[in-house]
């Protein structure tokens, strides 16, 4: 086993480590302590931030990558020349229950009919048993029901038990605050809690019971069906995770570093700086933004058919165009937070404290990095948020002009693309269009909804443009 | 105004200045003609002597940026660099690098035309429609309506445009047999083929324009002038109408004006999926053909677009705000 560092890898590790530095400057700091207090007070922005963070999950658990040693005859060692991630391990057998061709979510046979030959010699035209999805019962048509039913009730009942268990643990954790874990538990069930627990665990819950009947059906069946090669669409679901966050985070990012760095220059220095800049942002975004993109992925093609010494595997092939295309992403996406954070800085520079540092001799660049850098971050949050939503929406317009990820990386775009051609056969096949719907629909809701809520808190002359039906009672002072 | 006007287009010309400059360099520098050529006359042997007729026909027998054999402006004139930017600043399109070579100027007025068919549609729709659903919701305010109002926007610009077309066309052109799947038919045909497009992007867009205005005349609502609009005994309709829309028009012609210049290009998506022969699908076309003279003019038209629309903005804000003076 040799473990491999991919460029991406490498790149989410990294902004893990930063998540976590931040979280640590939070606890701090007691102004942005209690601003993100209240994010997490908001019951909405709480629970879609445990949407993202079990999608997080999923993407860091399929960000460690390795290749197995292979067995040789003369004990050298040689490695396979697949690259695994530990999702993959995770998911050895599903991955390894490949069927021929299409067949139906939960299905025991094939969506196709083949000339099958029986027992007696006879051929004829009918739909074949799968190699695996349904494989171990004897006489599907009679079996079939109850055995899907019965582990489906199965997954429920362990779902169900499992959130029964959070929500007793939940209690014992609140037991001393709150008088006592009966108390607990009622404050609990009535939603007076400090934070909105209640509907934290709720989403849990619902997660829970949906992801049960999935993990019981799953070693036995092909729970979201199976594409036109015969791949679990489930696999391929939870592998386009990784590649959504990647898109999302990264290129946000990466549009960091310029965005910042000239739009605090532009503001500060004022004069001919600020008018390069303007220029060049300007510039930039004059060109309508997917002929940029498209324009600058096909000269990396270009680049990379030149070079083909740069990567030893496939998969770092397709890491490699991933990274490109994220940094293309953000180096032609810099434009709205530049002019955001110039705005900031006119204003910023004007003020007391900033006159102050500059009276007593205090350099440009640490006034720049010490006094009006950590101002315009509030910015830089609501920004980062936003966008991450909206460039994973973008990734699958991307893909299908065919300038986005590499083919041969499962992501949510591709997904949609072969769905295209699959909705327009006869009968329709609509489970790896209904997978990529259910999983895409759910990352970006979750993130749209936290970058409301994170916006609300940092940003509070945008509060008003919520609507609040349900005030949350007696949380207000617990 | 004249002079506002004049240091507008001044400042117009250097973007494309830029852009030119920056479109060049991005795709001559890393491809040079010869791979140019020997991409676009495809096979396994290509000859030295092929290469420099393709050259020769499209102009790029020459040196990229400077040319050190001639003497005077004849080492810059003498140039790609030049001869490119010159043509495409007379809005000379020249041909394309495909084998088959097209005229692209010619393509561009033919499809310009397929394209603005559905673009214009669409757009004066999505303002209107935008702006109806959010004055709905902000009539509504505090109520149900409006809570369920937002929840659906957010639901709705939480969905991939791509996920509205494949279900649209299931579920009106398979399903229901209500519009045809996909193509294009010009004269009064057409209105059978745009119907569904139109309709698909409006839906896939009102949510987020939808929200986005609702917030806008939110805040105009917080304002003096519509309390003194209520005290005088204006009809709460009467007050939205007369007064908080057109006093968030300003912010309204900026949001809508940032699509103007799709107005032109049209729709990437939308064109290739409904097999509509728009300036989109002609990108779509060149940017999987590995045409680069079509892609480079089509950034070059963009950034005129871009430029032009800001303009019709400007304009626009005096129009509906007689305190905006251009200086």
């Amino acid at each position: 086993m040799k473990f491999v560092l991919l460029w991406t890898d490498l790149a989410l590790w990294l902004m893990v480590a930063a998540i976590v530095a931040y979280a640590l400057r939070v606890r701090t700091q007691a102004n942005l302590r209690n601003t993100w207090r209240r994010v997490l007070r908001d019951p909405v922005a709480a629970s879609a931030g445990v949407v993202m963070a079990l999608f997080l999950a999923v993407t860091l658990v399929d960000s460690i990558h390795v290749r197995p040693a292979l067995a040789t005859t003369d004990g050298s060692t040689v490695y396979d020349t697949r690259t695994l991630s530990t999702l993959d391990l995770l998911l050895a057998r599903q991955i390894a229950m490949r069927e021929v061709s299409y067949s139906a979510p939960l299905s025991a046979y094939g969506f196709n009919k083949e000339s099958i030959v029986d027992a007696q010699g006879q051929a004829r035209r009918d739909y074949p048993r799968l190699k695996f999805g349904g494989a171990h019962l004897s006489d599907p048509a009679t079996q079939w029901g109850g055995d899907v039913a019965r582990r489906a009730a199965l997954g429920l009942a362990g779902g169900a038990a499992i959130a029964a268990l959070l929500f007793a643990l939940t209690a014992a954790a609140l037991a001393r605050q709150h008088q006592g874990w009966r108390h607990a538990l009622a404050d609990l069930a009535a939603d007076r809690t400090f934070y909105p627990l209640r509907a934290v665990l709720v989403t849990l819950t619902v997660i829970l019971l949906l992801a049960g009947p999935v993990l019981a059906l799953m070693p036995h069946y092909h729970v979201f069906g199976t594409d036109r090669t015969g791949n679990d669409v489930l696999v391929q679901a939870l592998k386009s995770v990784r590649t959504a966050f990647v898109i999302g985070a990264l290129s946000t990012l990466a549009t960091l570093p310029l965005a910042l760095v000239l739009g605090v220059m532009a503001g500060y220095y004022k004069g001919w700086v600020d008018e390069v800049i303007q220029y060049v942002y300007t510039t930039l975004s004059s060109v309508p933004n997917v002929l940029l993109i498209a324009a600058c992925v096909l000269m990396v093609q270009v680049f990379l058919d030149k070079n083909p010494d740069l990567f030893e595997t496939a998969a770092e092939r397709s890491d490699l165009k991933m990274l490109m295309l994220c940094l293309i992403l953000g180096l032609t996406g810099w434009a709205g937070l530049c002019r955001l954070v110039r705005a900031e800085t006119l204003k910023l520079r004007e003020l007391d404290y900033v006159q102050a540092a500059t009276a007593f001799g205090v350099s440009d660049l640490r006034i720049m990095a010490r006094h009006i850098l950590p101002n315009v971050m509030h910015l830089v949050l609501i920004t980062v948020v936003l966008s991450f939503s909206e460039l994973i929406l973008y990734e699958a317009v991307l893909t299908y002009v065919g300038v986005g990820v590499d083919p041969a990386t499962s992501s949510f775009g591709s997904m949609i693309n072969l769905a295209r051609a699959e909705m327009s056969r006869d009968p329709v096949v609509w489970w790896s269009f209904a997978a990529a719907f259910g999983f895409m629909v759910g990352l970006v809701l979750a993130t749209n909804l936290f970058a409301d809520g994170v916006r609300d808190a940092f940003d509070p002359k945008a509060r008003s443009a919520r609507p609040r039906l349900f005030v949350r009672r007696g949380a207000a002072d617990a | 105004m004249l002079r506002f006007m004049l240091r507008r287009l001044g400042y117009g010309l250097a973007i494309l200045v830029g852009v030119n400059l920056f479109t060049f360099f991005l795709f001559f520098s890393v491809n040079t003609p010869d791979d140019m050529a020997r991409l676009n006359i495809g096979g396994k042997r290509v000859t030295q002597a092929q290469i420099e007729t393709w050259k020769t026909e499209r102009g790029y027998d020459k040196p990229l940026y400077f040319d050190a054999a001639k003497t005077g402006t004849e080492q810059f004139t003498h140039t790609i660099l030049w001869e490119r930017s010159v043509s495409l600043f007379a809005l000379d399109f020249g041909k394309s690098d495909a084998r088959q070579a097209i005229n692209i100027g010619h393509e561009i007025k033919v499809r310009m035309g397929v394209s603005l068919q559905l673009a214009l549609p669409l757009f004066i729709l999505q303002v209107i429609v935008s702006v109806a659903f959010s004055l709905l919701l902000v009539f509504f305010r505090h109520t149900r309506i409006d809570f369920w109002g937002v929840v659906l926007c957010v639901l709705m610009l939480s969905i991939s445009s791509l996920f509205y077309i494949i279900v649209g066309q299931f579920l009106f052109a398979r399903v229901l047999k209500l519009v045809p799947m996909n193509g294009f038919a010009p004269g009064l045909d057409a209105v059978r083929f745009l119907a569904l497009p139109i309709l698909l992007s409006l839906l896939s867009r009102l949510g987020g324009e939808a929200r986005l205005y609702r917030a806008m005349f939110l805040e105009e609502m917080g304002k003096d002038y519509v309390r003194t609009a209520r005290a005088k005994g204006l009809s709460e309709g009467r007050v939205l109408r007369r007064h908080v829309l057109r006093n968030a028009l300003i912010p309204i012609i900026t949001s809508a004006g940032s699509y103007l210049p799709y107005v032109f290009l049209g729709s990437l998506v939308f064109e290739s999926f409904f097999g509509i022969p728009g300036l989109g699908a002609f990108v779509i076309e060149a940017i999987t053909g590995q045409d680069f003279a079509i892609v480079r003019t089509m950034v070059f038209l963009g950034a005129l677009l871009y430029i032009a629309s800001n303009v019709l903005i400007d304009i626009a804000y005096t129009w509906v705000d007689p305190r905006v003076r251009l200086q």
